[in-house]
């Protein structure tokens, strides 16, 4: 009884001896949603939080950082790692990390996060924790495995704690009416030999609401039959709710949408207000994507469709027919 | 004279992909007894991208191999590599343990360095355990280039050119061999396995290796401390009519 409360005690003092890193992505000049998400996260495990920032915009980046959550700003402000390639990124990060001896390191699960994480922990020697949902210590997370299908809530014996966060799982941190934290900029001591080098990037533009934190998305499947018919029936239904448009995996594969609107267990994973899903059947991986959204609406002519066992309101109809009048009557 | 591609394919085998997986009573794992397992769909998309190379790069493909590190089982998904031609393999034998993607990324460095490849494609994520780990670790431990959720691989001579899909779109990467790239959906479309081909597939190799044989130990970092259900959403209604529907929206908007 006595041991187990002296090893209570250690671990107590140890946490608050804790100190983490986060790693802040900056989208356009801003801080990206899925970023701040990762900062409250970040705030629940309970230790200071430093920020690590890099690339040309890293200097008005951290002074949108609220200092009442972030205690200071590590700063590499330099457009070699604008594209964020994990060679370059990792050994900045475990750089930071090392010479100031963090105990956890946080990043958004983002692509860019999803692509740093692992690389960095096995640099340390550690196995890292994907894309949680809850902190419920220090050491313990609850996590989706099988396309959202369980949830684990894992323990890690790391002495350092690595973890990527689920953006729509946490609210992200306020940025109004606080003083930037202080900065220190750093550089990278080694340039690493081999890197996969930036050739250029296809970025999707669109004049719609970003996908990842959209408060209203409509999506679309298979059943659209056409891009013609996608575009033209969910985009004036879309423009009407200032929703953002997502696509189930067969959309995409029949070319109706590009790839990143993707929503399901390997594409975005969104929890908006509003979800309304137009001809799409509810497979399980893409459930894993929408079903943390607060009001599911499905409009199907299958009355058996899965879709329907997790859609709030439901409607049985020709979306051909229902779509055009639900955009005119909203 | 460019280097000749000695390329290594990891594969995985994962309940069905189709399959709601049930979670025992415990609530330690999910149930495996008479659950159809299948080869993780992400790395019969690797699979399926290195036999490309191999069939569009001819004699500059040196050598297919795959590896899956699982219970004997595993062998299954392999021979589904040697029936879409590679032309050998290694089961890492652990028996019924987990293994978490460090040790998994250790084996796996072990496994390059012993037969020196130089080009490995893995699935960017196992629908399992949904980790998206393995790749990244592996490029991190031998200190190679990663190229992420590749959408189309292009290799000309030592030079591989991968479009990756990233959070807003795509990206472009170029880099030189020795180079980790993970698979994306849209990589390629899996052909089936004809029977032929897997009985064919029955009288290659694979070779049977103990994860002591590489020197790496299974060790477990994390603790599962419970898997539970998710939140079961409560039952929704069916409205009649689009006007219904419309009130329904308006009422939440």
């Amino acid at each position: 009884m006595l041991l187990t409360r002296g090893v209570g005690l250690a671990t107590r003092t140890l946490r608050r001896l804790g100190s983490t890193l986060a790693f802040v992505e900056g989208q356009g000049g801003n801080i990206t949603v899925a970023s701040l998400a990762g900062l409250t996260a970040a705030s629940q495990i309970g230790n200071t939080i430093s920020v690590l920032v890099a690339g040309s915009n890293a200097n008005s980046i951290a002074s949108q950082l609220p200092k009442d959550v972030v205690s200071k700003v590590f700063i590499a402000e330099d457009p070699f790692f604008d594209h964020n390639a994990a060679e370059l990124i990792t050994p900045l990060v475990s750089q930071v990390f090392r010479d100031h001896n963090f105990t956890h390191f946080v990043t958004p699960a983002s692509t860019v996060g999803k692509n740093i994480l692992p690389r960095l922990a096995a640099v340390l020697d550690r196995q890292p924790i994907s894309e949680i949902t809850a902190v419920k210590d220090a050491s313990t997370f609850v996590r989706p495995i099988y396309a959202g299908n369980a949830l684990q809530t894992v323990q890690t014996t790391e002495p350092q704690v690595l973890v990527s966060v689920r953006g729509t799982s946490f609210e992200p941190v306020k940025l109004e009416g606080s003083a930037a934290p202080p900065v220190e900029s750093v550089t990278l001591k080694e340039v690493p030999g081999s890197i996969a080098e930036f050739v250029n990037e296809q970025l999707l533009t669109s004049d719609k609401p970003d996908l990842g934190s959209a408060t209203r998305v409509v999506s679309g499947g298979r059943g659209l039959k056409s891009k013609e018919n996608f575009d033209s029936l969910l985009n004036p239904l879309a423009d009407k709710l200032g929703a953002a448009i997502g696509a189930s995996r067969a959309a995409v594969d029949l070319g109706f949408v590009d790839n990143s609107l993707q929503v399901g267990q390997t594409g975005k994973v969104v929890a908006p207000e509003l979800y309304i899903a137009v001809g799409l059947s509810g497979a399980i991986q893409h459930l894993a994507g929408m079903k943390d959204s607060k009001t599911i609406v499905a409009i199907n002519k299958d009355e058996d469709a899965p879709i329907f066992s997790v859609a709030d309101i439901g409607l049985v109809g020709d979306i051909f027919e229902v779509v055009p009048e639900l955009t005119e009557k909203l | 004279m460019s280097t000749k591609l000695r390329i290594l394919v990891p594969v995985k085998r994962v309940i069905d992909a189709s399959l709601k997986p049930r979670i025992n009573k415990a609530q330690t794992g999910v149930e495996t007894k008479g659950v159809k397992f299948s080869i993780n769909p992400f790395d019969d998309i690797a699979v399926e991208e290195a036999a490309k190379i191999k069939a569009a790069h001819k004699g500059a493909v040196e050598k297919l191999h795959a590896v899956s590190i699982g219970g004997t089982k595993s062998q299954d998904v392999l021979r589904i590599a040697l029936a879409k031609g590679f032309d050998t393999s290694t089961l890492v034998d652990v028996g019924e343990q987990e293994v978490e993607p460090l040790q998994v990324s250790k084996i796996l460095q072990k496994v390059v360095e012993k037969d020196n490849f130089n080009l490995v494609i893995l699935g960017k994520q196992a629908i399992d355990d949904d980790s998206n780990q393995t790749g990244q670790m592996l490029a991190g431990l031998l200190n190679w280039p990663q190229a992420t959720n590749a959408s189309e691989v292009i290799i000309e001579g030592d030079s591989v050119t991968v479009t990756k899909e990233i959070d807003g779109g795509a990206e472009t990467v170029k880099a030189k061999l020795p180079l980790i790239i993970t698979t994306d959906l849209r990589l390629n479309e899996p052909k089936f396995v004809t029977l032929p081909k897997m009985m064919k597939a029955k009288k290659k190799p694979i070779e049977t290796l103990k994860p002591e044989d590489l020197g790496v130990s299974v060790e477990q970092r994390l603790k599962v401390l419970k898997l539970e259900e998710p939140p079961v959403r409560k039952a929704g209604i069916k409205v009649k009519d689009v006007d219904e529907l419309v009130a329904r929206i308006k009422e939440l908007i």
